[in-house]
Parts: structure tokens; C-alpha cells; sequence
């Protein structure tokens, strides 16, 4: 049984994780230029990274 | 007048700066597609001295331009992206900060929160379940779920809920209550009833009930904003287009001056090229106009001294001194602009389907869960038991359905068009397009092509004139030199403004332009016609026209078959609309038009109980667009038109307004189809939980089996056979 009280919050924490990382694709800009993302990937020279927060 | 004085454009105003002078500067770009205008733009303006970074959206078609101190010159940006071949103006930057989408990411974020909640209550509630059907689940341990499951699911409720309490906040302090009431007080209840069963020990406890109705929800309300997000920037991009900066004459200086600080009697100078700033008369030179965007008329005016000139129109061919007679904000432009907000106002103020069904839900649910509680307790029941079956009666008959049975169908009947190439902007805007009874047409860019094409000219005779044709940047003689195609130019070439262009031809002196210019006496007033003569020869005349788009009549007649009236509303001259309007069979035309008439027009239809849906294409049509019903515009339509327009076809064919007015009413009918399915639903699901027979998993089963009927039904695809 202690065996949830391990598992429980662990797979919680992988969870949150995931939400966190959502959190952070938002907050860099990922989904700001989805027409934009597309065409850079055919440049190699092109910046490939989202833009910078203001 | 010393025309060749350089003029100091300020166009500091457009710069934020901060401590260091660093700038960045936003333009908003149109005409960009691909990875290669990315490429262009991004390397020639990186190249502009002074600018440390360009960074081009192409979603938004905003570039953003980091300047690396006080030297760079924001202009010789601007000159460098149009010099590429792409408008571009600049965007106010407190307009910038405000186009921010701060709901749409609110709303991301709370759909996120509500997904991470729904799926990981699941791991506590599926085992509390199981202890429903007498699996073996101790007391001790069913409440332990329940407490996780509390852990998980009360933050995220409250955190995703954020939207919906604070809605239903707004509606109930104007007295009325909107869908978001009683999904707060359901969440809430739901919340305050589970916490109280898992203190007493009970067996029911509906957390993940609470999460899940608000991961449906807000997939339903995400999918509906972004629908409208694009709709926003109408009023903004409007007021980008026009010219931010005029060059105002103290003598024979030139400044520029901020347009709102033009005052009335400032003597201003437009250059060929530029928009003309403010409502205002010649005072010196000559040139010709295009109001095409202000008024819709394809022939251009010729404008000399004493002329009335309107803010917006573009100046082609001359350099004009002209004195402002009315300040920017009471300049046409801005006296449209004022139109489409009232427009879009008057529009936000239709009640949509999901509204008026709500207003029927909440008094009954309510009534029924209060009549439970209270009801239950008098029959003997006692509290605890009678508001479990109250939270139970609020949380079966969930709004879930309600709340996904417009936008799914909306989303899926939108879609459907997109690959048809048109482009909805809201949800609402299909619910009023199924609504609408008469149809209002502009002519020049919707019924026509858009552009002069000369007709019925002997391949020889345009070869003859090609030549001075392709010196010259007149949109006539464009047309002439398109149709000859590539060849030699005429050498010697002069353009004299608003009149035509001389030049040699094979030694021989010869012009085109004007009837006067070329020396024949002005016969025929049509400003769509060009003259060529070799001196001393005789004349030939070329005659433009606007074609009617190749489906029009077809695509009228359908609209017909629908039951829709047709119009034409137009701001050309009697002449070519009456032509227009017999070619596509359409017998109500009014011609000459402002775009105040267009407005009035259209209010007035309103006034008499008429759904308008109007189709137009220009500046002037922008405002009878934002105030009509329903609006569409064609993709090649100037930027305010497509902003202003609920729908925007990107193809050639004008069928796309029958088909979109089809699609979106069978979305209304399938709409109408889930708000009924609901209320089947709920009949039948109140009585079970007024009477007790319902726990957690029936709950959890029944909200999300209605919610996934009603968005089965949206997806189906339609039982109908193609052009039935």
C-alpha cells in the first residue's frame, strides 16, 4: 500500500512536468508564427529560433 | 518651388527606444507568403545600416525591426521592404502592445491546466470507482483517493475556471445570466459538496466531474476564440494604411509633421505615390487620382487646381501642394473608421444560439436543483443526502453539450469552408450568415475582376502602341503593355503628369494618353480609354473595361434559387455598373455611391427587418461592411475590406458566396440538432439524479457520452449528395 503513497505524487510530478514544459512552449513564442515556423525550416541560414520575449 | 529639397520624415513616433536608444519598430507587411519573402525581407532589412535584427511573422505579417541606435532611419526601412515589391506600414507601437493576444493565452493556459487536471484525477477516481461495484476498496482507502483526487482537481478547477467565474461575474451584475453561470455555480457546488462527502466519509465524490466539464468547456471556448481572434485588428490596420506622416509647408520648407497634427489651412505637399493625408483642395500642381479605395471608382480623376481631394486616395502621377480643410480624425478615412466600430458594436450585441439556449437552460436547471434540495429534505431525506442529489442534478445535466454544441459545428462547418477557400472569422458570423434574406454586391473587385482589360484591340494596333506603353507607370497603359508582353521601349520618354506620355518610336514622335494630349477632341466622357497617334497620323483609340468574374451570373442565380434578393451597390458611374449589373442579370443597381450612402443603405434595409449580407472589397465598402449582417470579402480586397468582412474568399469564383451561405446553414440545422439532443438528454438524466441514481462514474459516463454524440454529430459529414 506505502507503494501509492510513492507512485501517487511521482506520476503527479510527471504530469506537472509536462504541464511545465506546455507552459514554457507558450511562453517562448512557439505558437506565435506557426506559417512562419513552417517556411524557416526550409533556409538553413534563417533563424530558427522563436522570437525573444519582450 | 524647389521640389528637389529633401524632406526630414519624423518617423521617430513609431520607435519605442529604450535608455541604451536601442529601437524596435513594427511594420505590418502584406504580400509576403513563403520562406523566400522571409528570406528576402528579413536579409535586406538586416542589411539597412543601423538595424541589428528584422525578425518577419508570417501568421500575423508583422516584421519587427530591432534598431541598434539613434543613426538608423526607420524610413529607409520602410523603403527597403516596399522597394522588395510588398506594402508596408507602420504600426503604431501602443497599437502593437494592444494586438497582444492576452485571452487567447489565458485561455491556452487554462485549457492546459484543465488537461493536466482531468487525466491525473483519473488515476485516483478509477479506483473509487471500482469500490462503486464492489471491488475491494476499503473505506480507508476510498477516501484516501478522494483526498488526491481533491489535491489534483481543486487547484485546477479553480485556476481553469478563471474565465467562466469571471464571465458569469460580469452577467449576473447586469442581472442576467449567461452560460457561464451555472457552470460556475455547478464547478463550485460540485467542488464545496465532494470536499463535504470526503470529510464524512461518503462514497460519492465528483472531482473529476468538476475538472472534466471544464476541459470540455474550454476546448469549446478555445476553438471559438480563435475563430474570432483574427476579426480584432479591424479598426487597427485601417488606421495603418493611412499615411503616417505628411510633409506640411512653412514657406518653401517641407517638414514632416505627425498627421494628427495637421491643422485646417496647413498647406501640404504629396508626392507622387503617397496617400493624400487629410480631406483637403489643390492649391498647386496637377495629377491624377485613384479613389479607388475611398470610393470604388475604377476610372482615376484627373485633379488640378481647386480640386477636392480625400484622405486616403492615392496620388499617381503628379506632385500636388493641397490645403488640409479638416483635421485627420474628421478626415474620410477616420469618419469610416468611426463607421465599422459602431458596425462591429451593434454586432457584438447579437444574442448567438448557444446565449438564447442558455437563457431557456439556467432558470430550469436551477429551479429543479433547488426544488431537490429543498424538496428532498422536506420528504425526509436530510441535508447531506439532498444536496449530494442537488450537486448531482447540476453536474448530469452539465452545460457540457450546450457548451460544445454550437462551436463544434461551427468549427467543423468553418473547416470545411477553408478548404474551399473561404475563410470564416467567428463562429457568430455563421450563425448570421444562415440568417441572412438579401445580398448586396459592390461591383469593381467583386462582381468584376478588379482590373482594366482592354477589349477588342487588333494585335497589330496594341504592338504599335507597346512601346510607349511600357514607359509609362500609368495603370492603363499597364494593362496595354501587359497584353503586348515583353518588347522594345520607346526611346526619349517623357510622362506628363495626369495627361499621358511622348516618346520616339522608331524615330517617329509619338504619344499616348488623354484624347487632348494625343489631339483628337474629347468625344466619349469614359475615363477608361487610352489615345495613341503618331504626330500628325491618325488616332487610335483603346477602350479598357472591368470583366465580370467568369461565374458571376451563375453564382447570382444560384443565390436566387436560395431565396435571396440580389443588389448591387456601387461607388463607379452609372454607365459601367449598368452594364456590370445586365451582364450577371441583376435588375436592383444604384450607382454613384459614397460610403456613407453604402452605410445608410444598409442600416436602412436593417431598419425594415432585412438580413443583409454584403459582399465588397474597397475602403469604401468597409464600413456597410462592418454594419451589414453578414459580410464577405474577395482575398484580393485592400486589408480594412478583409478585416471588416466576417468571411473572405481567396479563390476567383464568386460561387463561394452561395456555398458559404449553404454550409452555414446546415451548420445552424445541425446545431439546433445538438441543442435538441441536449435537452433530450437532460429530460432524461434529471429525473434519475432528482431520484438518486446517479454516482460518480454514471456522472462521469454521462457527461462525457453526451459531449462526444454532440461532437460525433458535428464531424459527420453531411448526408447529402454533392450539388444536391
Amino acid at each position: 500500500m506505502n507503494i501509492i503513497l510513492f507512485l501517487a505524487p511521482a506520476s503527479i510530478g510527471l504530469g506537472a512536468l509536462g504541464l511545465l514544459a506546455f507552459f514554457w512552449t507558450m511562453r517562448s513564442g512557439q505558437y506565435d508564427d506557426p506559417k512562419g515556423d513552417a517556411a524557416r525550416i526550409l533556409y538553413d541560414h534563417l533563424d530558427d529560433k522563436p522570437p525573444a520575449e519582450d | 518651388m524647389n521640389a528637389s529639397l529633401t524632406v526630414d520624415r519624423d518617423l521617430e513616433a513609431f520607435v519605442r527606444r529604450d535608455e541604451a536608444g536601442r529601437g524596435r519598430l513594427e511594420l505590418l507587411v502584406s504580400g509576403a507568403r513563403c520562406a523566400a519573402c522571409i528570406r528576402k525581407i528579413e536579409t535586406a532589412v538586416a542589411g539597412v545600416p543601423g538595424v541589428a535584427g528584422a525578425r518577419l511573422n508570417l501568421t500575423t505579417g508583422k516584421l519587427a525591426v530591432e534598431l541598434a541606435g539613434r543613426e538608423a532611419n526607420p524610413e529607409r526601412v520602410v523603403e527597403t521592404v516596399e522597394g522588395l515589391g510588398y506594402r508596408a506600414c507602420l504600426f503604431d507601437p501602443a497599437e502593437a502592445v494592444a494586438a497582444i493576444d492576452r485571452e487567447g493565452r489565458e485561455l491556452a493556459v487554462a485549457l492546459g491546466v484543465a488537461g493536466f487536471g482531468a487525466g491525473n484525477v483519473m488515476m485516483f477516481t478509477v479506483p473509487a470507482w471500482a469500490g462503486l461495484f464492489g471491488q475491494e476498496l476499503t473505506p480507508a482507502t476510498l477516501t484516501l483517493m478522494y483526498w488526491m483526487a481533491a489535491i489534483v482537481a481543486t487547484p485546477c478547477a479553480l485556476f481553469a475556471g478563471r474565465p467562466f467565474f469571471r464571465s458569469a461575474w460580469a452577467s449576473l451584475k447586469r442581472g442576467k445570466a449567461n452560460m457561464d453561470v451555472p457552470i460556475s455555480i455547478g464547478v463550485i457546488l460540485t467542488l464545496i459538496v465532494s470536499f463535504s462527502e470526503t470529510m464524512l466519509r461518503g462514497q460519492h465524490a465528483y472531482f473529476d466531474a468538476a475538472v472534466t466539464l471544464l476541459f470540455l468547456l474550454l476546448i469549446g471556448r478555445y476553438l471559438d476564440h480563435r475563430l474570432r481572434a483574427n476579426a480584432r485588428s479591424a479598426a487597427r490596420d485601417l488606421l495603418a494604411l493611412q499615411t503616417p506622416v505628411a510633409v506640411r509647408l512653412s514657406g518653401e520648407a517641407e517638414h514632416g509633421v505627425p498627421v494628427a497634427d495637421i491643422v485646417v489651412g496647413d498647406r501640404l505637399v504629396v508626392a507622387p505615390g503617397d496617400r493624400v493625408p487629410v480631406d483637403g483642395v489643390v492649391e498647386a500642381g496637377r495629377s491624377e487620382i485613384d479613389n479607388a479605395l475611398i470610393t470604388g471608382e475604377t476610372a482615376l480623376a484627373p485633379v488640378t487646381v481647386g480640386a477636392r481631394l480625400h484622405a486616403g486616395a492615392l496620388n499617381l502621377s503628379g506632385r500636388l501642394v493641397m490645403t488640409a480643410t479638416a483635421r485627420s480624425e474628421d478626415s474620410t478615412l477616420a469618419a469610416i473608421a468611426r463607421l465599422m466600430e459602431a458596425g462591429a458594436q451593434t454586432r457584438s450585441a447579437y444574442v448567438r444560439l448557444a446565449d438564447k439556449a442558455a437563457a431557456l437552460y439556467v432558470p430550469v436547471v436551477h429551479t429543479v436543483a433547488a426544488t431537490t434540495f429543498i424538496g428532498g429534505w422536506a420528504l425526509g431525506l436530510g441535508p447531506r443526502e439532498a444536496l449530494l442529489r442537488a450537486a448531482a442534478v447540476l453536474i448530469v445535466t452539465c452545460p457540457c453539450a450546450l457548451g460544445l454544441a454550437a462551436p463544434a459545428v461551427q468549427i467543423a462547418a468553418s473547416s470545411r469552408l477553408f478548404r474551399k477557400g473561404v475563410l470564416v472569422k467567428s463562429g457568430a458570423a455563421l450563425e448570421r450568415l444562415a440568417e441572412v434574406d438579401h445580398v448586396i454586391f459592390d461591383k469593381t473587385g467583386v462582381l468584376t475582376e478588379g482590373c482594366p482589360r482592354l477589349v477588342d484591340a487588333p494585335t497589330h494596333l496594341v504592338a504599335l502602341a507597346a512601346p510607349l506603353a511600357r514607359a509609362s507607370r500609368h495603370p492603363l497603359a499597364k494593362a496595354l503593355a501587359a497584353q503586348a508582353g515583353a518588347g522594345p521601349v520607346a526611346a526619349e520618354c517623357v510622362e506628363t503628369a495626369g495627361q499621358g506620355v511622348e516618346g520616339l518610336i522608331d524615330g517617329r514622335r509619338a504619344r499616348l494618353g488623354r484624347a487632348a494630349f494625343v489631339g483628337v477632341k474629347d468625344g466619349d466622357a469614359r475615363e477608361t480609354e487610352l489615345w495613341f497617334g503618331f504626330e500628325g497620323d491618325v488616332k487610335i483609340r483603346f477602350v479598357f473595361e472591368d470583366q465580370p468574374r467568369a461565374d458571376a451570373s451563375e453564382a447570382i442565380a444560384r443565390l436566387r434559387q436560395m431565396g435571396l434578393s440580389v443588389e448591387i451597390l456601387s461607388g463607379d458611374l452609372a454607365g459601367p455598373v449598368r452594364d456590370i449589373a445586365r451582364a450577371v442579370g441583376v435588375e436592383d443597381w444604384r450607382a454613384g455611391l459614397t460610403p456613407f450612402d453604402k452605410a445608410a443603405i444598409v442600416d436602412d434595409l436593417k431598419a425594415r427587418g432585412h438580413k443583409v449580407l454584403m459582399v465588397g472589397d474597397g475602403l469604401n465598402d468597409a464600413a456597410a461592411l462592418a454594419r451589414a449582417h453578414a459580410s464577405m470579402a474577395p482575398g484580393a480586397a485592400v486589408d480594412a475590406a478583409q478585416n471588416a468582412a466576417d468571411m473572405v474568399f481567396t479563390g476567383e469564383a464568386l460561387g463561394a458566396a452561395p456555398e458559404a451561405i449553404d454550409t452555414a446553414r446546415s451548420a445552424r440545422r445541425r446545431a439546433l440538432q445538438n441543442f435538441g439532443f441536449s435537452a433530450v438528454y437532460n429530460v432524461v438524466a434529471m429525473p434519475a439524479a432528482m431520484a438518486g441514481l446517479v454516482n460518480p462514474f454514471i456522472a462521469a459516463l454521462a457527461m462525457s457520452g453526451s459531449s462526444i454524440v454532440v461532437l460525433l454529430n458535428a464531424a459527420r459529414p453531411r448526408l447529402r449528395w454533392p450539388g444536391r
